[in-house]
């Protein structure tokens, strides 16, 4: 611990009126052994502080777009410091006060900032232990800390609040080694469920998102778009748009926008530009798609290695070759992206619904030739991201008008913007080849996947010989289009994972089939990691599974997944319309091993909600397009998962308290569509190798297993 | 054409000399500057923006002034009485039944015109009432929860 030298800090204190501040500059990889995220924080990570009032300030580069974080924080450095979580106020995504953070996705916040944020915090206990011990005379030994009240052990008369410790006080402190943190046996805030603190704004409307930000004179914004992706502007006139009262028009390189003092002004002034687009030429559409990212080039990659899959070829004495295939998915939150600008002395200040208020802030500043400390990104609530809010192209637009205009500007994408403007969870391929041996162990696995990336490929049963390739790994750059995609295609919560489980846990659930053996015992047999095989073992104690070779006929079916550092296993209960073809999913057990639980509650909405989500993707959710134009652009026909379609879920936590904190976010989504493939095969014999399982897949799977069965005899 | 329309809003009595074929969304947004009401499809399909007109739910960016001149109009900023919450709104912080909050104004709106007009649903019928109403965050389970506890009455426990 050392003085912080880092910021002025005179300044500093001039904002914030005083206090004790706690810094923290430490890797958490250090801290926690955690593997390295590549870019994390560099320079500070957190910092916390406690003011004259017996408040606790902590600043988060996070944002929360309903993962509940701000709550898990808070709960985070409440049980560190030794305070109440209602002592807490938290200040997140505001670039201007808070410490930098690459972006809240990953399932990362709990995993690599949390131990930051308890560092700073237990460090911060230290110093106003040091403070308390010389203004009751005491040594630090014989305090005792409870909801920021200091006392003398057995005297509890003697005591100080953090409060009057921090009165009058300007000390900075810097952590940059280890700190000691308590163990879960001592948690009193860790672990267990308080409220969540943005419940109250968020059921009385007074939560605030990015449109609801109304700086005065501020204009709202349309933008001109294409008609498709890759059309090129051939001609356009504004002149009855420049002609309306009220309406401003802006056309500068390549941002053609109307803006007015009302946002129906404003689509009023849309209608009446004029604009003509040169249409590329493309035929791909969501069945030519797969041929075409197969065979484009993209750079390939081995990404798991062992043993020999010539030799496993070699001692198959079965071989299973399937193809797996998957449309784009819309991450379609239901608040569409958007954004206020305002440019103000010399400085730009953006509120925008964005998971990277940072990178965000750095891009703003590149558009607009302005130093990045002349722009600030300020994140309100979110109202959902799912990955999709990375780019921020409407707040980039929101700049430029503000800047141009010289007034504030709002930009607030319509659901149609939304769709079209969606980077989109790519179509994707997984080809695998595997193979049991005459006694029903695999032997082989090799797999190529294009398009879907490595999340979620790499193998965690035991089979002698394996290679895993991917092609064309996603960037999830600005343009991550290239020659695979027609639109760009981004991060999806837990990006690629869905797709590769869906493959993998799929070719499992056949071989399974294949060897006559209950598909659980099956994976068991393949399976030596202990964390694994526990939470199998949990969900399947949870759910009563009874065992039986698939297709059993029951409807019931499981899938395992790794995802963010977390394990899970799903079983899904299905009862099927083999007429109609529908999937009625009836029941879903999920148990997850996550390392110490910050919040049980919290960690059990998230899952809930992944596996949620999850039905959508196997279900139903499939973009349509024709080359470039997207053609679901509402949703009256891009369906999403509705109240109708949620089974009984349950949600099983496995207890790993020799483990830290892992991601909660993303990991039970990971497996669902591949459980409701399974269960879908276990009640029927049909084997859906593409997803989403509509109607018409299903009946024709339905179709193709009955002809098998009856061609065997 | 700006006419005059007159409505009340929450309680209180609103006068406006404007278009009555404009949206009561943007109205509540904008003039009103009530922006717990939400923007999430324009068409209808997703409940973000409903509120009550007398005691139905209907969505805001699919209603004109026209229809609702000299109304009753409440929104998730009127729920709460004397700083007391709605029971709805109470049973969705207990039950956790919000993730984002995008959905949650019209989530709750829709509940408590289901409830009006069904004062004990059954969990079904919560379900079947509010399916018309989307959260990409998967909270249902315990939207549903939440309105069954808040018509029982058991949502107030805190």
């Amino acid at each position: 611990m050392s003085d912080f030298e880092g910021i002025d800090r005179r300044r500093f204190f001039q904002l914030t009126g005083g206090g004790i501040a706690v810094f923290i500059s430490l890797g958490p990889w250090e801290l926690f052994g955690q593997q390295r995220a590549p870019s994390y924080p560099e320079d500070i990570n957190a910092y916390l502080l406690i003011g004259a009032d017996g408040r606790v300030k902590i600043f988060s580069g996070k944002i929360e777009m309903g993962q509940g974080v701000m709550t898990s924080q808070a709960q985070m450095a409440a049980e560190e410091l030794g305070v109440a979580v209602e002592s807490i106020d938290m200040v997140l995504g505001d670039t201007e006060r808070c410490p930098w953070d690459m972006g809240t996705f990953g399932s990362m916040t709990t995993r690599f900032f949390g131990p930051a944020l308890r560092a700073a915090a237990a460090e911060a206990r230290q110093v106003l232990e040091k403070l308390a011990a010389e203004k009751l005379g005491v040594d630090p030994g014989r305090l005792v800390v409870e909801k920021g009240v200091v006392s003398v052990a057995g005297d509890a008369a003697r005591k100080v609040t953090y409060g009057e410790l921090a009165q009058g006080k300007r000390i900075a402190r810097l952590v940059d080694r280890k700190a000691v943190m308590r163990a879960a046996s001592q948690f009193e805030v860790m672990g267990k469920s308080p409220r969540r603190i943005d419940g109250l704004e968020k059921v009385t409307g007074r939560a605030r998102y990015a449109a609801d930000v109304r700086p005065p004179g501020m204009l709202y914004a349309r933008v001109v778009r294409p008609p498709a992706h890759g059309a090129k502007l051939a001609a356009l006139d504004v002149s009855a748009a420049e002609k309306t009262s009220g309406v401003t028009v802006v056309n500068q390189d390549g941002l053609v926008a109307v803006l007015h003092p009302d946002p129906e002004g404003a689509e009023k002034a849309l209608n009446l530009v004029k604009s003509r687009w040169d249409l590329p030429s493309s035929a791909l559409d969501p069945e030519t798609i797969f041929d075409h990212i197969v065979k484009t080039e993209g750079t390939s990659e081995v990404r798991q290695t062992k043993g020999d899959v010539a030799a496993g070829r070699a001692a198959a004495a079965r071989v299973f070759e399937t193809t797996y295939r998957k449309g784009y998915v819309a991450h379609a939150p239901i608040e569409p992206h958007a954004a206020v600008a305002e440019f103000k002395d010399g400085k730009m200040t953006v509120w925008a619904s964005t998971q990277t208020p940072f990178p965000t802030r750095d891009r703003i500043a590149g558009a607009l030739k302005l130093e990045p400390a002349r722009v600030r990104v300020v994140t309100p609530f979110l109202g959902g991201g799912f990955g999709g809010k990375s780019a921020d192209l409407q707040a980039i637009e929101a700049a430029r008008l503000a800047q141009i205009t010289g007034k504030p500007v709002q930009v607030a994408w319509t659901r149609q913007e939304e769709f079209f403007y969606d980077r989109f969870d790519p179509a994707a391929v997984v080809e695998i080849v595997s193979g049991l041996d005459d006694k029903g162990k695999v032997v082989l696995w090799d797999a190529v996947v294009h398009a879907a990336g490595a999340r979620g490929a790499s193998l965690f049963y035991d089979i002698p010989n394996v290679r895993v390739k991917t092609h064309g790994q996603p960037s999830y750059g600005a343009d991550s289009a290239g020659a695979m995609h027609l639109f760009s295609v981004g991060p999806w919560r837990a990006p690629g994972a869905n797709m590769n489980a869906f493959a993998m846990e799929s070719q499992m659930d056949l071989m399974a089939a294949a060897a006559g053996v209950d598909p659980l015992e099956f994976r068991l047999r393949h399976l030596t990691d202990p964390r694994m095989r526990r939470v199998l073992q949990a969900a399947a104690d949870a759910f009563g599974w009874k065992s039986a070779p698939g297709p059993s006929g029951m409807g019931r079916a499981v899938a395992c997944s790794v995802d963010a550092g977390s394990y899970d296993a799903l079983i899904a209960q299905v009862r099927i319309d083999a007429k109609g073809g529908s999937v009625t999913v009836e029941r879903i057990v999920c148990a997850q091993d996550m390392g110490i639980i910050v919040n049980p509650d919290g960690a059990k909405m998230q899952m809930e909600g992944s596996i949620t989500m999850g039905l959508g993707y196997a279900l139903a959710e499939e973009l349509r397009f024709r080359g470039g134009d997207i053609l679901d652009r509402n949703f009256g026909t891009y369906s999403i998962p509705r109240f109708s379609w949620v089974p009984s879920i349950e949600t099983v936590l496995v207890q790993n308290n020799d483990l830290a904190p892992q991601g909660g976010g993303e990991p039970a989504i990971v497996a669902t569509g591949a459980a409701l493939a399974n269960a879908v095969f276990d009640a029927t014999g049909a084997r859906i190798a593409r997803l989403p399982m509509t109607p018409e897949r299903l009946r024709e799977g339905i179709a193709a297993a009955k002809s098998r069965r009856s061609a065997a005899g | 054409m700006k006419t005059r329309v007159r409505f009340r809003v929450n309680g209180k009595p609103a006068d406006l000399q404007t278009d009555d074929d404009r949206h009561l969304l943007w109205v509540l947004r904008t003039d009103l500057n009530l922006t717990g009401t939400k923007y999430g499809c324009g068409s209808g399909y997703c409940g973000a923006c409903t509120v009550m007109v007398g005691k139905e739910a209907v969505r805001s960016c699919r209603t004109t002034l026209k229809e609702i001149q000299g109304k009753e109009v409440v929104t998730i900023e009127g729920l709460a009485k004397n700083g007391d919450l709605h029971p709805l709104q109470r049973a969705f912080m207990d039950h956790g039944g919000f993730q984002c909050g995008y959905c949650t104004s019209g989530m709750i709106m829709s509940a408590c015109a289901l409830l009006l007009a069904e004062p004990h649903p059954t969990p079904e019928a919560i379900a079947r009432g509010l399916e018309p109403n989307l959260c990409r965050c998967g909270a249902h389970r315990r939207i549903v929860a939440a309105v069954q506890a808040a018509a029982g009455g058991k949502g107030a426990a805190s």
